[in-house]
């Protein structure tokens, strides 16, 4: 077979007789479709959350009191060794991948990915990697030397545990760096011919960026698990200071990584939230090229901070000045894309539907986990807080106040092209006030018991903070049970949801210009751009040019709008087909 | 009357100014503070809690009134103006957390070197990367950073590490035979980083030296004036301490949040801080860098008090450890385990047995 041929096998989904009509045996196999893909990686990644969901809670429970009472103390630090690992690299880093998938083809008008068979091959590394990382809770030696896995205590504690750490690690990020090149390769070429950087969605610059910086930082994290691997297994001293290795380089090599990593966490979803926004507050996004390059330059500047993570250990005095200055300084670009949606959403008609609402809540409470990052960027105040929990309530501030309520803003938005069926807004709503609740009673008492002196990553504390971390338990008992709601309606929505049709928020981007769900190849031609991705309150933005139009080029003309009207039942597949 | 927006703007401006600087300066929110470093500190923080309180009110502000002013209304299908930009407004929102984070560096910086960041004799006696580092294993990277060909300088690192082990006290705890000392590490023979003395102390020897070694799950001080070793760290008020810190199983972390101040105590280096205590009262050192499950137990108190007070204890200490000493004078303290070494103190040190346990198993 040609290379040519093969490609078309690769995209006939297995099972499938007819285009477009999926059977829900393809979601549990291996298909190349990249919107199969993309739904694999968002309800795996979420069953992950829901376990790491409740570590958190087992880890509260256990701190609900100041004794050791709940679990032994090695229970606990394997809990929260495990809380970490799964939320960062099983569900936010591995999420983000999931929506690219779904959304990058779509948005630039391609039929599939570059590389199907890839694509699919980095999916199916992440379950086999969870489910090892969870079997060593069954084995009975769960990693527990805490998520970064310092030397020299990672190498003292089991060594069993260990190892299956790192190797479940390893394959995640090789998972990882197989989606980044094909995100990348995707980006760069196969936008439909008229599609400029400049016209692409927001969201694929914000894949972009991430995918760039999930290539460099990644293989040094792998080779510094790799090195560990050998301190662990074969006896070297890479890190041991028994044999004169250096723990220190380890933590250097471990955040070249990892710090990055947040922005991996949280680049995608800046990308989803500046995709909604305009969207439902029917105005154009506000410095479109100013959201676009501030992606680019967080990536960058991601890369020469990681060691405002070592400013309490081994770094030379001049040196902590220079991390300070770089980390200080990612505050702009993060600052210009807030006031960028604070300005799109000024003036507008804002649709209060539940995507919107956690685009806002996203907002609201990533700029707390933004304002305690950059008190922590100021050396002399972090060495008093780094370590405790403080530091708890910053990175849960960005990851859940940021990348989670950024997955559920997208998830709530794209559901409608996911499935064909709208959610059920009601219950969207009261998942949402449970959420916004939950997460600042449980995050925001711990900025004070941080500054007060309570550590993190312990199993007793002071008894003079019992009061707060009451607050906080409850608290995470209240995000335990807002998950329910959205299960539920996502499970029901999606069966017996009302039908979607297929631009239900009349929006402008690609992705809304073809079926939902989305047809095998997604268009039935090419489609032709005939407006930027928002193009709202546009004079004749409301009239639809149908996709179909057996002459694009010459009807759309070069001021006239691509887009589906929201009444008129786009023609699908099914229908042409049933035409011919 | 309608009152014009520049007005309503002026005042809400001042009122989001006068509320983020009340509760910049009444946020109750740090602990005592009792060393003249962690004044500098609750200073920035402070500082730093003002223009966060103020960008805080600000951006929700605007979020919540523009959700709300500007919601659509029902039967309202319209999109709104389409205004995709306004280059002046983008520059002026560029230039402001510009200018605001370049101010909380410039503060950071000299609240950095006030509380001794920048002791000189901490850098310019040794290389920042001694080259011999390309020797050590584990310090490939490191090595990366200098192609300049190998020194022949002596090793500062182990001379200060000899030094410190003249102490039998410490050389008991400090298990270095089984871990050697670094010599790549930055400053003389000390760490990796450090927080040294103040500008006007720089390069003087402190007034008070206490060696610290952390041990699952233990704090021991010693004293090498005196030669005390105790689980409890006492130190005068107004004298300028030098802490000289070193682990020997895995990393730990001094941290007395009194203090604001925090190492890690590295096994195979020796970091250091300094810092001049200003307040009585009893404080507890804590472990701040994950050491294993009984990480939440390992603490240490911390007595800061009066001179005379600090002379009292010292003298009741030596009393006491020549007691213990005649205890153990057959054996020699280096031949034993830190579990064995450990066990005349551990009442006194308030471990438990089953944290004690805990060390060797
Ligand atoms: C469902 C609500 C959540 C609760 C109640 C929760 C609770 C906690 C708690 C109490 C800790 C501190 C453990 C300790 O220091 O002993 C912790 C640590 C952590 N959590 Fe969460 N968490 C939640 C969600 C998340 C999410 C969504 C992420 C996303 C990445 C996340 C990432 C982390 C990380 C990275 C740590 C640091 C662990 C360490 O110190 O090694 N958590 N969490
Ligand atoms: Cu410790
Ligand atoms: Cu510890």
């Amino acid at each position: 077979m040609t290379q040519a041929q093969l490609q078309e096998t690769a995209n006939i989904p297995a099972l499938s007789e007819e285009p477009g009509i999926r059977k829900w045996q393809d979601y549990f196999g291996f298909n190349t479709d990249h919107k199969v893909i993309g739904i694999q990686y968002l309800v795996t990644t979420f069953i992950f959350y829901c376990i790491g969901g409740v570590m958190a809670d087992l880890v509260r429970t256990e701190l609900r009191t100041p004794e050791v009472d709940f679990v032994t103390p090695e229970v606990y630090n394997s809990l929260f060794t495990l809380h970490a690992t799964i939320m960062i690299f099983l569900w936010i880093v591995p999420a983000g991948a999931g929506f690219a998938n779904f959304l990058i083809p779509l948005m630039i008008g391609a039929k599939d990915m570059a590389f199907p068979r890839l694509n699919a091959v980095a999916f199916w590394m992440i379950p086999p990697a969870g489910l090892l990382l969870i079997a060593s809770l069954v084995v009975g030696d769960a990693p527990d030397a805490g998520w970064t896995s310092y030397p020299p205590l990672s190498l003292v504690t089991g060594q069993v545990g260990e190892g299956i750490w790192i190797m479940s690690v390893l394959l995640l990020g090789t998972s990882s760096i197989l989606g980044a090149i094909n995100f990348l390769v995707t980006l760069l070429k196969m936008r439909i011919p008229g599609m400029g950087v400049h016209q692409m969605p927001l969201f694929c610059w914000a894949m972009f960026a991430t995918s760039a910086l999930t290539l460099v930082s990644t293989p040094v994290l792998a080779a510094g698990l790799i090195l560990l691997a050998f301190d662990l297994i074969a006896g070297t001293t890479f890190f041991n200071p028994t044999g004169g290795g250096d723990p220190v380089v380890y933590q250097h090599m471990f955040w070249f990584y990892s710090h990055p990593a947040v922005y991996i966490m949280i680049l995608p979803f800046f990308g989803a939230i500046s995709e909604i926004i305009p969207v439902h507050s029917r105005k154009p996004i506000f410095g479109y090229k100013a959201i676009a390059y501030s992606s680019l330059a967080i990536s960058f500047l991601g890369l020469i901070v990681w060691a405002h993570h070592m400013f309490t250990s081994g770094i030379p005095g001049w040196l902590r000045m220079f991390f300070m200055i770089t980390t200080m300084i990612i505050a702009v670009p993060t600052g210009i894309k807030i006031f960028s949606w604070l300005a799109t959403m000024w003036g507008g008609k804002i649709r209060l539907n539940t995507a919107m609402l956690f685009a806002i809540g996203f907002v609201g409470t990533f700029v707390i986990g933004g304002i305690s990052g950059v008190m922590l960027a100021a050396v002399p105040f972090d060495i008093h807080v780094h370590d405790t929990y403080f530091v708890v309530a910053h990175l849960h501030y960005v990851l859940f106040g940021g990348s989670v309520l950024g997955i559920y803003a997208a998830i709530y938005h794209w559901f409608p092209k996911m499935t064909g069926r709208m959610v059920n807004e009601f219950w969207g709503k009261v998942h949402f006030a449970l959420t916004i609740v939950g997460l600042n009673m449980t995050f925001l008492p711990m900025h004070k018991l941080g500054l007060m002196g309570m550590n993190r990553r312990i199993a007793q504390y002071d008894p003079k903070f019992t009061f707060l971390n009451e607050i906080c338990t409850y608290g995470a008992y209240i995000l335990a049970v807002s998950t329910f709601p959205f299960i539920i309606n996502a499970i029901w929505s999606w069966l017996y949801g009302e039908k979607a049709g297929n631009n239900p928020w009349r929006a402008l981007t690609l992705e809304w210009m073809t079926t939902s769900p989305p047809a095998i190849e997604n268009f039935d031609q090419t489609p032709v751009l005939a407006t930027g991705p928002y193009d709202y309150g546009l004079e004749n933005a409301n009239e639809g040019v149908p996709l179909s139009d057996p002459n694009p080029v010459l009807s759309a003309g070069p001021n006239s709008v691509l887009r589906a009207d929201p009444d008129e039942p786009y023609p699908t597949i099914e229908s042409e087909l049933e035409k011919r | 009357m309608k009152i014009p927006t520049s007005i309503w703007t002026l005042l809400i401006g001042i009122v989001l100014t006068l509320a983020s600087f009340w509760y910049g300066q009444n946020h109750g929110l740090l602990p005592a503070a009792a060393t003249d470093e962690a004044v500098l500190v609750d200073g920035l923080f402070n500082a730093m809690m003002i223009v966060s309180t103020g960008i805080f009110l600000l951006v929700e502000g605007i979020l919540i009134y523009s959700a709300f002013r500007y919601r659509q209304r029902a039967g309202d299908n319209k999109d709104g103006p389409p205004v995709e930009g306004n280059i002046p407004l983008e520059i002026l929102w560029t230039a402001i957390p510009a200018i605001i984070v370049i101010g909380i560096s410039v503060y950071s910086f000299d609240v950095y070197n006030e509380i001794g960041g920048f002791d000189p004799h901490a850098i310019h006696e040794a290389p920042m990367m001694n080259q011999e580092s390309m020797a050590m294993p584990g310090s490939a990277m490191a090595a990366t950073l200098s192609d300049t060909p190998p020194s022949t300088e002596p090793n500062l690192n182990q001379e200060k590490s000899d030094e410190a082990m003249q102490d039998p006290a410490t050389a008991a705890v400090r298990n270095a035979d089984q871990i050697p000392q670094l010599r790549n590490a930055p400053g003389v023979g000390s760490v990796a980083p450090t927080i040294g003395g103040t500008p006007d102390k720089a390069g003087k020897p402190a007034e008070l030296q206490v060696n610290v070694t952390g041990l699952q799950y233990a704090w021991i001080f010693t004293y090498p004036e005196t030669g005390i070793t105790t689980g409890e760290m006492h130190v005068p008020i107004g004298r300028e301490v030098q802490i000289s810190m070193t682990a020997n199983d895995v990393i730990h972390a001094f941290w007395v949040p009194e203090f604001r101040l925090k190492q890690d105590a590295i096994p195979g280096r020796q970091s250091e801080i300094r810092f001049t205590p200003q307040k009585a009262g009893d404080y507890t050192l804590i472990c701040a860098e994950l050491c294993g499950p009984y990480h939440g137990a390992m603490r240490a108190p911390v007595v800061v008090e009066p001179q005379e007070a600090f002379d009292k204890w010292m003298q009741e200490q030596l009393v006491a450890s020549k007691e213990t000493l005649n205890q153990a004078i057959a054996v020699n303290p280096a031949d034993l385990s830190p579990n064995e070494f450990l066990a005349p103190y551990t009442k006194d040190m308030g471990i438990k047995p089953e944290i004690l346990h805990q060390v060797h198993h």
